[in-house]
């Protein structure tokens, strides 16, 4: 089976934001495989494991992705490919899905795997897009992946209810919390993960235009939540904290 | 100057979701006087077409098929496809909901176009639509538009007000002939698993539980309070993780991000992925037996004890100040 990740490195999910000069600060950030993709890695793992064939995962980045690219082949990934888009001064989720399809174009795979959503951005559109775009059906927040010969049954997330849903390969699926436990790397999968092929390419030497990837949006500014004051902790006998309470949910709050 | 702007709405087990309303109050804003087209799909809509003129919308066009009775990315694709081939809308809005959030990308790569998501506000600036949306889990925000095209964006629910419901609106209802073919993807089953009938995304007040409630049956206590305000109950991962409840009521930067009038935190630490995905929310309740829990520093009220004691005299104090009014 030809199987492909594609995966986003993102913040820490413990990072602070910080916004200098209207942008996002990476200064001192620790940046993580975006925890969605690590359940598509893991699942494809599990698939190779099952079926047979190879893992490749694919990010689009700047060269320090290839950190987390290496994590991936440490988990147990075959091969890594990075999309370098450094020299790209503008990107949205319409650029990114451009490259990742021209990258895609004369590729064969039976199933492409991604997280339904980045943590960063989280606008979960890559993954529809580029079904779309590439002309394969799509199944977002899967938490269940059974695939035997060429049909896929799937339980996907629905707002808490589990849709079963059945297609067929290839497919392109989106990843939801609790389809897997995805692995910690072993010391031995690190040392393999050197030597296993890790291939560079700049996006403009992918066949698409400059007009095919130009942004469709546009962010105008970027803003911290105003500061929460520090809010009222009530005393007394607790009786009388919960009649208070009530009292100022009612009154001041005035939200029932 | 004025625009057409159309409003994907959404059923769930044949009711209209109030996001719907919600959208079709933006739709208004962005129309700018120009017209606001609803349109639905389902296998048997026809019941809900006037509630969508009495929220606002000028014309609804509804779409039946017994191919569309559970939501398929091809078989709603195809259709709103073919209604927004038809009227040619500036703008689309849809729900951000699970149905939005899977179709919405599909039909921005099919018209290609620029799609902004998870809108919980819009404002007008000369010919721009600008939109606000968190990023970071709602650590930070964002006000983006898009460049040139048609504006596609889904709205996150309870974060714009639908407009008053009026009855006396009329609007013309048009039926969309559609023909559904080559459904790539079958669903064969939909297991219901929500236990209460109020959507966390879309409660007004939530009341969630972490490991601090112990066992599964302590969210009984969660359960009944939640049942005397209406409310929808919700989780931390640590009580997901911990086997308590299901994954579903995860709240947080890797489960729901909501932002419901009044969140009561019970027995929950506030860990900074918590935080990710309740601290919008207008107003915060924490209950924790640590002073110290990091919790009390993002909520407006807070009491120091032991939730199975607050949590039924709370419930207790409810029943009697909302029965007396
Ligand atoms: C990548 C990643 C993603 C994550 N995503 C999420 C996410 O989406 N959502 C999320 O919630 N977490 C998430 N977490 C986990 C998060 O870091 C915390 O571990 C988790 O939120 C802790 O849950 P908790 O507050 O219920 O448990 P704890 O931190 O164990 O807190 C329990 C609290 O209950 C209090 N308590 C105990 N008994 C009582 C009592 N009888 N009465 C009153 N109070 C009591 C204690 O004082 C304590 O403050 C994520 C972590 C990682 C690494």
């Amino acid at each position: 089976m030809n199987i492909f990740v594609i995966m986003k490195r993102t913040f820490d999910t413990e990072e602070k934001i910080v916004i200098e000069n209207g942008k996002i600060s990476e200064e001192g950030v620790e940046f993580i495989i975006n925890p969605y993709d690590e359940y598509a890695i893991e699942e494809a793992i599990q698939l190779r494991d099952d079926h047979g064939g190879e893992v490749t995962v694919v990010s689009i980045g700047s060269e320090e992705v290839e950190k987390e690219l290496r994590t991936a082949l440490a988990m147990g990934a075959d091969k890594a490919v990075l999309i370098n888009n450094e020299e790209l001064e503008d990107s949205d989720q319409y650029t990114t899905t451009a490259l990742l399809a021209a990258y895609f174009g004369d590729k064969e795979y039976d199933i492409i795997l991604g997280g339904n959503v980045s943590n960063d951005n989280s606008t979960g559109q890559i993954g529809p897009r580029l079904a779309e775009k590439i002309g394969i059906p799509y199944v977002t927040t899967i938490t269940k992946l059974d695939i035997d010969g060429s049909t896929a049954t799937i339980e996907r997330d629905v707002e808490g209810d589990v849709e079963i849903v059945e297609a067929q390969l290839p497919l392109l699926v989106t990843a939801q919390q609790g389809l897997n436990e995805p692995r910690y790397p072993s010391l031995p999968g690190i040392m393999k993960a050197k030597k296993k092929p890790l291939e560079e390419i700049d996006y403009d030497e992918l066949d698409v235009e400059d007009d095919e990837i130009e942004a469709k949006t546009e962010t105008i500014e970027r803003y911290l939540p105003p500061k929460k004051e520090a809010g009222k902790v009530l005393d007394g006998e607790v009786d009388d904290q919960v009649q208070e309470l009530v009292k100022l949910l009612r009154q001041e709050a005035k939200v029932i | 100057m004025a625009k057409k702007v159309l409003v994907i709405a959404e059923s769930r087990e044949s009711e209209l979701r109030n996001v719907s309303f919600e959208a079709i109050a933006a739709g208004k804003e962005i129309a700018a006087g120009g017209e606001v087209i609803a349109a639905i799909a389902g296998e048997n809509v026809s019941a809900l077409t006037d509630a969508l003129v009495h929220y606002g919308a000028d014309r609804v066009i509804k779409a039946e098929n017994e191919k569309l009775s559970t939501y398929t990315s091809d078989g709603y694709g195809q259709v709103f496809l073919q209604i927004i081939n038809s009227i040619k809308p500036d703008a689309i809005l849809l729900p951000h909901t699970s149905m939005g959030k899977d179709i919405a990308p599909k039909l921005a790569s099919k018209l290609d176009a620029g799609l902004i998501s998870d809108a919980t506000a819009i404002e007008l600036d000369g010919e721009d639509i600008v939109f606000t949306r968190p990023i970071y889990s709602g650590k930070a925000f964002e006000k983006k538009k898009v460049k040139a095209g048609v504006t596609i964006a889904t709205i996150r629910p309870n974060n714009i007000s639908a407009l008053e419901k009026d009855e006396s609106r009329s609007g013309e209802v048009f039926s969309e002939d559609v023909e559904i073919k080559d459904l790539r993807t079958i669903v064969k089953e939909v297991v219901r698993k929500s236990t209460s009938g109020v959507d966390l995304s879309e409660a007004k007040v939530i009341i969630a539980g972490g490991r601090g409630v112990k066992s599964e049956d302590g969210f009984e206590p969660l359960q009944e309070l939640a049942d005397v305000l209406g409310a929808a109950v919700g989780a931390s991962r640590g009580a997901c993780d911990a086997d308590y409840c299901d994954y579903s009521l995860q709240i947080g930067q890797t489960g729901k991000v909501v932002t419901p009038d009044l969140y009561i935190a019970c027995g929950i630490s506030g860990a900074i992925q918590h935080l990710a995905g309740m601290s919008n929310s207008k107003v915060i309740v924490a209950i924790n037996k640590d002073p110290e829990a990091n919790i009390f520093n993002v909520a407006d009220y807070g009491i120091v004890g032991d939730l199975f004691e607050v949590v039924p005299l709370l419930t207790q104090e409810f029943k009697k100040v909302l029965q007396t009014n």
